[in-house]
């Protein structure tokens, strides 16, 4: 079902996605990699506040190519969500609400979506240059040197997602496998 | 009689190579794609499919690479054994075309320097270049960047003898049943059978530049290409992970000779954006 979302995304927002459902975020997202994550636990174990307003957030797992001159963004598409398990569920338990990604996630995450009310979405991997129309302003937050890692801020136009593991924790990769 | 080939010619080649493969891909790769998007059941898998038939025009037309994950740049570089360079190291001037490529074609820098300090090194080099020589006067330079969202999700099986054939199908399930929406379905599966160790993993790279839907000059092999095709595309996995008919879109295998001992196979997924060119000089 094609569904239309504003971000920040409420526990009132996660209440109506069901997994299979179509979602066009519209909204203020950020965008955090490996890197960019390795940091937000680092400040986060120093007793440091994170660089970025946590509830509520939707993190977008990906790392961007350069952006051609009077262009927001360069090619922008999803990256592993998998490689993010490790740090997912501590921002989760923060208040992060939505996660962008692609592909599997551990049961340390489900877990932490469905105790939190959260959503995981899927873009579709490989089409980073669709998906980069939608993106209508890129600012970066913080950790600059990191190169493609950065963590940025994003405003997002009818952004197209899936919902793969909705906040009762079905999980839309297990049901489609035969 | 031996020609000499300036290093600087293979510099710019490989510089172009580097941005027209990150923004159209091959022939062959455009047909396949295509015709998936016609042939693909599933609804959700079907829109998909459309959406990547989108973004390939997008890509193109506007100069967006078509994955941000403008890989890790891998040569196969053939050198006719009369060829003679003149100018710099040959690495020095393929890395140099990389550096060149990546930097003026807004490409992503994706690689660090070193395994656990993980500096980036900004430029995107050093490239991984897979030399061979063989007969003549010409280079042929193949450039397949490579994504790592489907590179993490390949492997290599060091079966045994009697593992034999139904060990080798196996084990190409296991590797692509594993990887499911990790990859970026519809997949590339490239084989590597026999060689040892590194040689069967070099295989199935070099498998994943061969044409799509060529099929191995070699009978029982080119049944196995179609068979295991098949049997991906019964798992379900379909494009994105997210259910459907098309899970790969060829399995390439090649093989070479081996020790009595074993049986080693290496399988080398690649994502949809499965991107190869070739230039001759």
């Amino acid at each position: 079902m094609d569904k239309y979302i504003t971000a920040p995304v409420t526990e009132e927002i996660t209440s109506d996605l069901k997994i299979g459902d179509y979602v066009y975020i519209t909204g203020t997202i950020y965008v955090a990699r490996d890197a960019a994550h390795k940091r937000m636990t680092e400040a986060l174990d120093a007793g440091e506040e994170l660089p970025i307003s946590i509830k509520d957030a939707t993190i977008y797992y990906m790392g961007p190519s350069p952006a051609r001159e009077g262009r927001p963004i360069g090619s922008a598409g999803p990256t592993t969500a998998t490689r993010m398990d490790k740090y997912a569920p501590r921002l989760l338990d923060l208040g992060q609400k939505a996660m962008i990604g692609k592909g599997k996630r551990s049961k340390e995450v489900i877990d932490a979506i469905v105790r939190n009310k959260a959503v995981y979405f899927a873009a579709v991997g490989g089409a980073g240059a669709l998906l980069s129309k939608c993106i209508k302003k890129s600012e970066t937050v913080c950790y600059e040197d990191l190169g493609a890692e950065a963590l940025l801020k994003l405003y997002v136009e009818n952004f197209p997602v899936i919902v793969v593991i909705d906040r009762e924790g079905n999980n839309l990769y297990e049901t489609v496998v035969k | 009689m031996v020609r000499t080939v300036k290093t600087e010619e293979i510099t710019k080649a490989v510089k172009e190579m580097c941005i027209q493969a990150n923004h159209f891909l091959s022939e062959d790769m455009a047909e396949c794609m295509k015709k998936a998007a016609a042939e693909e059941k599933s609804e959700l898998g079907r829109k998909i499919l459309n959406q990547l038939q989108e973004n390939l025009k997008i890509a193109g037309e506007e100069m967006i690479p078509i994955c941000q994950d403008t890989g890790m740049a891998v040569f196969f570089i053939e050198i006719g054994q009369d060829v003679h360079f003149e100018g710099q190291l040959i690495e020095d001037a393929v890395n140099e075309g990389v550096r060149q490529g990546y930097t003026e074609g807004y490409l992503r820098k994706s690689v660090v320097g070193d395994p656990l300090i993980r500096e980036n090194t900004k430029d995107n080099t050093p490239a991984v270049i897979h030399y061979s020589i063989v007969k003549g006067d010409k280079v042929k330079i193949t450039f397949a960047p490579k994504g790592f969202g489907s590179e993490n999700m390949s492997r290599i099986f060091m079966l045994k003898p009697a593992d034999g054939i139904e060990g080798v199908k196996e084990s190409i399930l296991t590797a692509v049943k594993d990887a499911g929406p990790n990859a970026c379905p519809p997949m590339v599966v490239g084989v590597g059978i026999g060689g040892t160790f590194e040689k069967c993993a070099i295989l199935a790279k070099k498998a994943l530049t061969r044409e799509i839907g060529k099929h191995s000059d070699i009978p029982y092999v080119a049944e196995m290409e179609q068979e295991m095709l098949e049997k991906i595309n019964r798992l379900g996995i379909g494009p994105g992970g997210l259910g459907g008919t098309t899970t790969a879109l060829a399995v390439n295998i090649n093989t070479y000779a081996t020790h009595i001992a074993g049986l080693p196979v290496a399988v080398n997924i690649c994502c949809h954006v499965n991107r190869h060119t070739v230039r001759e000089i």
